[in-house]
Order: C-alpha cells, then structure tokens, then sequence
C-alpha cells in the first residue's frame, strides 16, 4: 500500500490530469447520472471510488476529495487528520510525529504538488473541516452534485 | 505601563479604530513597540493560587500570558480556567485553544466563553498528538484544524454568526494568532503555511523553540519577500534549557524542536550549564530582535518561569518601557 502511495505522489502530474480527464467523462454522464438518481448509485460509485482511490493513494474515503489540491496525497492518513498542511511536529527527516516511521503526509503532498507544476495554488486552498456525515459515500457524485445546485 | 485609558483589573479596554481587540497586547503592537510574551505553565491542581503565584513572575516583564491547552497532550489545569482566574486581575491573557481534544460545537461555544470572561487574545492550535501525552490511550478528537480554526474564529468575529450561519448577538472581539514551526520540514512550505495562516485569519504567530538563527533568518527572509511581515506580527519562540542533557532530551522527544549540535556543546563546555541556558536564551533573544519583521519574542521558560524577569532586563529587548503589572490596574481604579 506504502509503496502505491510513494509512487501516486512521485507521479501525481499525470495522475491528475488522469483524474481531469476522468472528471470530465463524468460530467457528460451526468445528465443520465442524474436521470438514474446520485443517490440510488452512491453505494456502488463509493464502492469502485474506495477500492481505486483506497489502493493507489490508501484514501480514507472521508466523501470529500482533496486530492488534486494536495499534492495527490490524501490528507486523512495524517493521523491528526490535518487538511490544510502540516503541524509542527515533523521530524528533521520528514518522519511524522506521531508514527516516525511514516513520512508526513505533508511532506508527500508538497512534493506531490510540486512535481504537479501547479505552484502552491492548491496547498493554498483554505479546505472547511470535514463533513463527517459524508464519510463513506462518493465524492465524485457529491461534486457532480454540488456543481448542479451551484448552477440551478 | 498603563495606558491613559486603563481600566479597573478585570474590565477590558476599549477598542480603538482599525483594532479588533479590546486588549493591551494588539495595542503594544500596532503601537509599533517590540513585545515579550510568556507561556504560564498550568498547575496540577484545583488551588486558584497556585496560578497566581505562577502568574506574578511575569508582573511588569510581559505583555501577555499564553494559557497552554494541554500542550505535550497532558493533563493540566484547562487554558479556559487559568484564563479566567487571570483575567479576573486584569491580565492580558492569550487563550490557546487546540483543536485535539473538542470539536467544532465545543470549540464555538469556548470562543464565546473566553471572550466574555475578558480573553481578547485567541491562538489556535492542532495540538500535539495524545501518542505523547499521558493518555495515548484517548481518542483524538482533529474535528478541525489549525487553519479551519482560525476560520471558523474569524467567522465569529467578522460576520458575528456560528458556522452553521445562525447568528450571534455580540460577536467576541479577538486579535487572532496562529503558531509557526520554521524548523521543520517541509522547510521550503512553511512561509507558505504562514501566508495561508493569514489568509485564513492570523494577525500575530508565534514560533517554536528558536535555537538555530540562521534557519529563523532564512525562514524571515522569504517571509519579507511575500510581505507577510507587513501582515502579521511575528513573535518567535525561545527559552532556556536547564543543561545539555536536558536540551538533548528535549530535541530526541519532543516533536519539532530542532535544537544544532552547537547548542549542546556550548551548553555542556559550561560550568554552570542552567546560567549558560538563561544566557544562550538571551543572546537568542537579541539577535533576533536585530531580525527585520520580528515583531517581539515569545518565551517559554519550562520550570524557569521565575528567571523570566532576569531574562527579560538582562536581554533589554523592551528598551525602557516596563510592561503592565496588576499594580497598574489598581492605580488607575482608585
């Protein structure tokens, strides 16, 4: 799982412009996404979302994505699970306070974000504190959601 | 020093235009003098006096106190407690409120209290992990962070409304800070850090422990390049190490504090390593006052809170200017 992490973050540039590519196929389906109902598929999206996202980033699956503004590391494996960088108690090698034998998830998402070429941009994006009632469910169709009543 | 408006022990001051506080701390500051602020270490204990007694070593040395939230994850006597013993005598409390151990209603409700009981100062913090405390067996609460924190207090503030939008009939009215580890990695993202600490609502930080001044420099340096020594009032960290052994202990155990090999030579060469500690602390202190954008020093002195006074005068950071004891307050009450 460590070793599929490390490599998502060495390669978080063409995994995100994967993941736009993705984002954009969703939203051509969305009208018949939306036809079928977000929350009749939530189950089986969440489902396919966990074990994609669960393998290649160890995603906790908090149905709030921040991914592509963390440098493709997800910030829930903080074990403080800080979303808007790194707290002071990171060891001189890059060792988490809490587990030193795990390298700080901020440590991978800055280089993650570095190597994605997008500057600081995302790491700047101040995230709101987790929904927890989201925990579990898709945050592909929660966005395809959001969008939609953001328009309407 | 009392300033020509100074209130009766425990009643705040007014507000003066373009200040967000009713407190002494934003004025000494915005006054564009160089400020020293203190950590007070909580009791073990239910006695009221144990923190007045604490409190009196920084009469007349400081221009606020840091009441810690648990910090190192142990139980002491709660930054919300000492805060209101302390402000009932009219002192200039910063309330450090950790987002480990409480979550958002809880949070809300304490920024409410404390600015009722006088608190005109807030710093937010995550909090140290309970894996280092005295009970690694608790469960970690992270319902919010440093930066969601200091939104969420923003919030409050500005828009005078909890998160949930519902609104509040007097907002608290706090000078807002945030901490600052430039000792740690990721070293290139914490200026970064800092400017998001901004955004999110931080007008004055305050550092970690503070031993490698070229590491401080490097850090002020990209900081003056954003202009976020314009923005912020910068405050760094330091304090004396009772012997080598003691700063060696300290930097094997304690997360993020990055002390050089230096430190711990010139610290063991010593006769009396406790006096070479207070000095090492003061040499600190004034070279980073000769630092451009520094706005004043936070010191914590662990269990030598009453060398403050000596470290304070030895360091003369503050120039002539004495800062306010409880006896000022009583003067201006009669």
């Amino acid at each position: 799982m460590k070793a599929a992490r490390d490599w998502s973050t060495r390669h978080a540039k063409g995994l995100h412009r994967l993941y736009e590519a993705f984002e954009w196929t969703l939203e051509l389906l969305d009208p018949l996404l939306h036809k079928i109902g977000y929350q009749r598929l939530d189950k089986t999206f969440a489902r396919l979302e966990g074990l994609i996202k669960g393998f290649l980033f160890d995603s906790q699956s908090c149905g709030q994505c921040t991914l592509g503004a963390t440098g493709m590391a997800c910030p829930m494996n903080c074990p403080k699970t800080l979303r808007n960088g790194p707290c002071g108690g990171v060891r001189q090698d890059g060792g988490c306070e809490i587990k030193p034998e795990m390298t700080c998830v901020w440590v991978k998402a800055w280089e993650g974000s570095q190597q994605m070429g997008q500057g600081d941009s995302g790491l700047q994006v101040i995230q709101l504190p987790v929904d927890t009632r989201l925990k579990g469910r898709s945050s592909w169709l929660g966005a395809l959601k959001s969008r939609r009543e953001k328009s309407a | 020093m009392n300033f020509a408006d100074e209130p009766a022990a425990g009643e705040n001051l007014p507000i003066l235009p373009g200040h967000f506080s009713p407190g002494r701390f934003e004025r000494v500051l915005r006054a564009g003098q160089f400020a020293v602020t203190a950590e007070i270490a909580p009791p073990d204990s239910a006695d009221p006096n144990e923190v007045y007694a604490r409190a009196e070593d920084f009469n007349g040395y400081v221009d606020a106190i840091n009441a810690t939230d648990g910090s190192g994850a142990n139980c002491h006597m709660s930054s919300m407690g000492i805060c209101a013993l302390l402000t009932r005598m009219g002192y200039s409390m910063i309330l450090q409120m950790s987002c480990r151990d409480r979550n958002r209603i809880s949070m809300q409700g304490d920024v409410l209290g404390a600015a009722a009981m006088g608190v005109a100062n807030i710093l937010c913090l995550s909090g140290d992990g309970v894996q280092s405390g005295d009970h690694p067996e608790a469960k970690p609460v992270f319902d919010m962070d440093s930066i969601s924190a200091l939104s969420m207090v923003r919030h409050m503030r500005d828009n005078s409304a909890f998160l949930s939008g519902r609104s509040l009939s007097s907002p608290p009215r706090l000078f807002m800070g945030g901490a600052s580890n430039p000792f740690a990695p990721p070293l290139d993202f914490r200026p970064q850090r800092l400017a998001k600490k901004i955004a999110a609502g931080a007008q004055f930080v305050q550092t970690q422990y503070c031993f490698d001044i070229e590491r401080l420099k490097l850090f002020m340096a990209k900081t003056r390049d954003m202009g976020l020594h314009e923005k912020v009032f910068i405050l760094p960290g330091v304090g004396p190490m009772a012997s080598a052994k003691s700063a060696d202990w300290i930097r094997k155990n304690v997360a993020g504090v990055h002390i050089p090999d230096s430190v711990i030579k010139r610290l063991a060469g010593a006769k009396d390593q406790k006096q070479e500690g207070v000095d090492l602390c003061i040499d600190l202190m004034q070279q980073i006052q000769e630092i451009e954008g520094v706005s004043g020093i936070h010191l914590m002195a662990y269990r030598q809170e009453h060398r403050i006074g000596e470290i304070v005068t030895k360091s003369k950071v503050l120039g002539t200017r004495v800062p306010w004891s409880p006896a000022d307050s009583n003067r201006s009450s009669t």
